[in-house]
Formats: C-alpha cells, sequence, structure tokens
C-alpha cells in the first residue's frame, strides 16, 4: 500500500468534495426557502463558469472585476429567474416546478452554446499555481483555493441559519408560509432572496469548477453529483451538503484511483441507495413530525 | 358597570371595521357589510356558530384573506386611524397588528426559541427581556425552549403562540380561536394570562371563540356574529343578561340551569336571530 498516494488521492477527494458541498448549499438554499426542487442548479453554475469566461477572457477584464460582476450578473438571473418563472407557479403541483426547472437548464445551455459554441474552453488562469505540500502529499493550488473558498462560504452560511434572524426567517417561511406572513416576514422578498443568494453560491462554485477542469455546455452534469449529495445529505440540510460533499468526492477520488474510473458511479448512487433505505429523508434532512 | 360601558365608548378605536364584504373564488359571498370596532386597550369578543365567518373576519383585518383567494369587495378596514386596503399583510405585523391564527400555526421544525426569535421579525429593538416575559408568563416554555415546537403538547403550542404575539409587542392582537381542542383546565389558563396581558400591558385584542362563557370573562364588549352579518352587540354586562344570549350561547335556561341539548336545538329551529 502507499500511503503516500492514497493521502493525495484522498486530498484531491476533499478538495473535489468541497466544491459538490458549495453547490449542494446553493441547492439546499432554494429548497430550503421555497420547496423547489431545483434541477438547473448544474446549469447555473455552467452559466457561472461561461460569464466569468465572457468578462475575464472576452472583454480582458482585470480577474477581480471579472469576479464581482459574474457574482452580480447571476444574483440578477436568480431575481429574474424568480420573479418570472417561480413565482407564478407557486401552489402549483410541485412536478411541475421541478419540469420547469429541467426547462430552464435546457434553455441555459441553449443559450451558452449560441454564444460561446460547444467546445470546451480554458477559463484563463487566475488562481495561485505553485505546488502545494500537505505533510509530503502534494495538492494542486487550484483544488486548495477553491476547497478553502468552499469551506469558508459553507461554514458561513451554517452560522447564518443558526444565528441571524434572518436566517431564522427563512426557516419560519418554509416551515409554513401563512404563519411566516403572521409574523411580519415578507414572505416574497424571502422567496426572491434565496434564489439570489443561490445562484450567486452556484455561480461562484462554477468559477471554481472551470478553472480547475475548464468550462463546456455539458459541465451542467456536474449538478447530477449534487443532486445525489443533496439527496444523501438531506434536502433542507446545509450541515446535510457540506457532510456529504465532502464524503462523496472521497468516495469518488478513492474509487476512480482504485477501482477505475468507471467504477465512481457505480460507488456514489450505492452510497444513495443504502442511504436512502436507512434514512429516507437524508441524513441531516428534517423528517416531517407527526404527531399521533 | 354604566361606568364600564361609558368607558367602552369613550375611548379612541384601535381598529375599526365598517360595512366590509369578503368574496372568496370572486364567487363565494362570507361577510355581508359587517363593522365592528376596537376601543383602545380593550378586550372585545366575536362570537358565533361554524361557519359564521369569525375567521374570515380576522383574515380581512390581517390581510391574510389573500393567501386564501378571497378579497375585500366592499367597506374599509381602519387601524390606527389608518386604511388598511392596499397594505401588504408583514406591512400591518410591523404596524403593531398581530394575528394568531386559528390552530396555533407553530413553526414545528424551529425550538421554541427559534419560534420567539420569528416573531420578532417585525420590530426593532426587541431584546432578552422580551423574551424573560413569555417565560415569565409561560414558565412551561421555558423549560422546553431548546426542543422542537413540533413536539409540544397542544396547550404548550397555543402557549407558544401567543408568546409569539408577546415578543412581538403590538397595538393589537387578534386571537382566533385560542381554546381550540384544549382541556377546560388548559383553556382557563390560556385566558387567564389573556386577561393578564391586556391589563399589564394595555394590549388590544379582538378574541374569536366559541366558548362565550371564557370570552365573556375577558372582553368588556362583545358581538354576536351569523351567516356573514352581526346580529347583536354590546357591552358584556349587558349581553350576559340577554335572555336569548343566555340560552344560545351559555346554555342557561331561564333558571340558570344548563338546558337539556335537545331543547336548545329544538329552540333553535324555532327562532333565529334574523328571519
Amino acid at each position: 500500500m502507499d500511503w503516500l498516494f492514497l493521502a493525495e488521492v484522498s486530498l484531491a477527494g476533499i478538495g473535489a468534495g468541497g466544491l459538490y458541498a458549495l453547490t449542494g448549499l446553493a441547492f439546499v438554499l432554494i429548497y430550503k426557502a421555497t420547496r423547489v426542487v431545483n434541477l438547473a442548479i448544474g446549469e447555473i453554475l455552467m452559466l457561472g463558469g461561461y460569464v466569468f469566461f465572457g468578462f475575464a477572457a472576452g472583454l480582458a477584464l482585470p480577474t477581480w472585476l471579472a469576479i464581482l460582476l459574474t457574482l452580480a450578473v447571476a444574483g440578477l438571473f436568480g431575481g429574474v429567474v424568480e420573479r418570472l418563472l417561480i413565482r407564478p407557479m407557486l401552489g402549483e403541483s410541485p412536478i411541475s416546478v421541478f419540469m420547469l426547472t429541467i426547462g430552464l437548464g435546457s434553455i441555459l445551455v441553449g443559450v451558452v452554446e449560441l454564444l460561446w459554441g460547444a467546445n470546451p474552453l480554458q477559463l484563463p488562469d487566475y488562481m495561485p499555481n505553485t505546488p502545494l505540500f500537505i505533510g509530503e502529499a502534494y495538492v494542486s493550488a487550484k483544488v486548495a483555493t477553491a476547497f478553502a473558498v468552499a469551506a469558508v462560504t459553507v461554514v458561513a452560511f451554517l452560522l447564518l441559519f443558526r444565528f441571524w434572524r434572518g436566517g431564522v426567517a427563512l426557516r419560519a417561511t418554509a416551515g409554513d408560509q401563512a404563519a411566516a406572513y403572521s409574523m411580519g416576514i415578507d414572505v416574497p422578498r424571502v422567496f426572491s432572496l434565496a434564489w439570489v443568494i443561490a445562484c450567486i453560491t452556484a455561480a461562484a462554485s462554477g468559477m471554481l469548477v472551470g478553472a480547475i477542469g475548464g468550462i463546456s455546455p455539458t459541465m451542467g452534469v456536474f449538478g447530477l453529483s449534487v443532486l445525489v449529495v443533496v439527496i444523501v445529505g438531506g434536502l433542507d440540510s446545509v450541515l446535510g451538503a457540506m457532510v456529504a460533499g465532502l464524503f462523496i468526492g472521497l468516495l469518488e477520488a478513492l474509487t476512480g484511483a482504485f477501482l477505475g474510473g468507471e467504477f465512481k458511479m457505480l460507488a456514489t448512487f450505492t452510497l444513495l441507495v443504502a442511504v436512502l433505505v436507512v434514512r429516507p429523508y437524508g441524513l441531516f434532512g428534517t423528517h416531517e413530525i407527526e404527531r399521533l | 358597570m354604566a361606568v364600564a360601558a361609558a368607558r367602552v365608548a369613550e375611548a379612541p378605536s384601535v381598529l375599526e371595521v365598517t360595512n366590509i364584504e369578503v368574496v372568496y373564488n370572486h364567487t363565494v359571498q362570507v361577510l355581508r357589510g359587517l363593522s365592528l370596532r376596537v376601543p383602545e386597550g380593550q378586550v372585545v369578543a366575536l362570537l358565533g356558530s361554524n361557519g359564521a365567518g369569525k375567521t374570515t373576519t380576522l383574515k380581512a383585518i390581517s390581510g391574510l384573506l389573500a393567501l386564501e383567494n378571497g378579497a375585500l369587495t366592499a367597506g374599509d378596514v381602519l387601524f390606527s386611524g389608518t386604511t388598511t386596503r392596499g397594505r401588504k399583510p408583514h406591512e400591518l405585523v410591523h404596524a403593531g397588528l398581530f394575528h394568531v391564527m386559528e390552530g396555533r400555526h407553530v413553526f414545528e421544525d424551529l425550538t421554541v426559541e427559534e419560534n420567539l426569535v420569528a416573531a420578532t421579525y417585525s420590530r426593532a429593538g426587541a431584546s432578552a427581556r422580551d423574551f424573560d416575559l413569555v417565560y415569565e408568563y409561560f414558565p412551561r416554555l421555558y423549560e422546553r425552549r431548546k426542543g422542537l415546537a413540533g413536539y409540544l403538547s397542544g396547550g404548550e403550542q397555543q402557549m407558544l403562540a401567543i408568546g409569539r404575539a408577546l415578543v412581538a409587542n403590538p397595538r393589537l392582537i387578534l386571537l382566533d380561536e385560542p381554546s381550540l381542542g384544549l382541556s377546560p383546565l388548559l383553556t382557563e389558563e390560556i385566558f387567564t394570562i389573556i386577561a393578564r396581558i391586556n391589563a399589564e400591558h394595555g394590549t388590544s385584542m379582538l378574541v374569536v371563540e366559541q366558548n362565550a362563557a371564557m370570552a365573556f370573562a375577558v372582553a368588556s364588549y362583545a358581538y354576536i356574529m351569523e351567516t356573514g352579518r352581526i346580529v347583536t352587540d354590546g357591552p358584556v354586562e349587558t349581553l350576559m343578561r340577554d335572555q336569548d344570549v343566555r340560552e344560545f350561547y351559555l346554555g342557561m335556561g331561564e333558571e340558570g340551569a344548563a338546558r337539556n341539548y335537545r331543547d336548545v336545538k329544538h329552540y333553535k329551529r324555532r327562532k333565529r336571530w334574523l328571519s
């Protein structure tokens, strides 16, 4: 057994897991506040990558400005989508809203292909390239940076939900809309805010994923792995997204390295099935309180 | 008694409802020209049988009607002297109009304490002292403050629902059937606290109740409604002496003894408030 190799693979896996957790956070935010299963999350992530590419490479703006503008565009996008597509669907069957987000994902892929073409592109290098060593184990600096950003964001949100009054308001809205209104909470604004913040988070994730692996119109499939992550972690749990994200990242890296890349999916979906059998609401998800 | 009645008449209104009509789904008319007022610092009771439109009246006042496809088609609601028409429900809460909904509606996945935090959303300067006040009224909530509200008993949930109104420190509380599903003992406990809140904070209240005896114990004035309109109203002292009210709402006959239910039903068929 090559312990150094194991350590390096594990570190790379945890790094990738951080990005799962970050994107999972974007998914959880929307689900928590609005009970919408947003299957377009992978495509919104992709959009973030491409918008950054447009600003940084297309318009040749400085990196910091391109990042800020990308986050702003993503926030605006989230607000517009919520207002024009999601809010009119309030009270409709969850399946309809679910289908709507699938449609939104397809449209985003189409728009990106129209504007930038279907070929994979390379994001301009904006992250440090000096190799990093933890002990003797090598970690790509990009992965480490991405992990750091993801970790800080996820932990910040965890704390916000617990200690900030607005976070409590958001959870209250998710629980009982009529009661939230009667507490003086502006429910439509909470919905809108959830989408804005979630899309900003997804776009940030897209810039990080794109910097590591490049961008392409098909990078939305990343969202599929994220869906597994949030189902395993619990659809409405930030903590769950974090733990499951890291764990699945690690699991994929280890199976990829020791069994071969074709077993990655097998491993994650086996985990998914196992978790669903034991805890149908995910590891950390809330299950409905039934009082008999 | 006459003094009390005069005080009711003189106090300025915190709430004034004039001739409102409410229609659900553009088709079903539930309220037909209903008027009532709540004087500052008083508890007013709104009584009536099932389906009379009591809950709808409260929702029309607080604006929650819009969530159920209902609309105020005529009349006006003045809260603190300004109309509530065109104002969003959350804006009214911020202005000091707090609606404690029927069936308690606690946030089940939030802890007791977080439920109270959510209720402070409408005011800027809520402090630990406001929470202590709630826990002082309801020591049981203090014991269970870290537990999920969904696991509270019905009575405790009602306490929490009222506690949320208390931390919000409103001018007017709309209380929809606080006795719903509670044992007589718990009902009495809840009403004792309602009376205390009114006495100690001067909070005005409009209480909807099925339990007329309980409502009369805390209210100074009462309205009785039937099929969408007010059929009788007056100071509680007067209503308590009214023969029909005693019979239909307090369940007492002429001798003051509780009557056989079959007689009451028989009477009711024959005699209505409006014919």
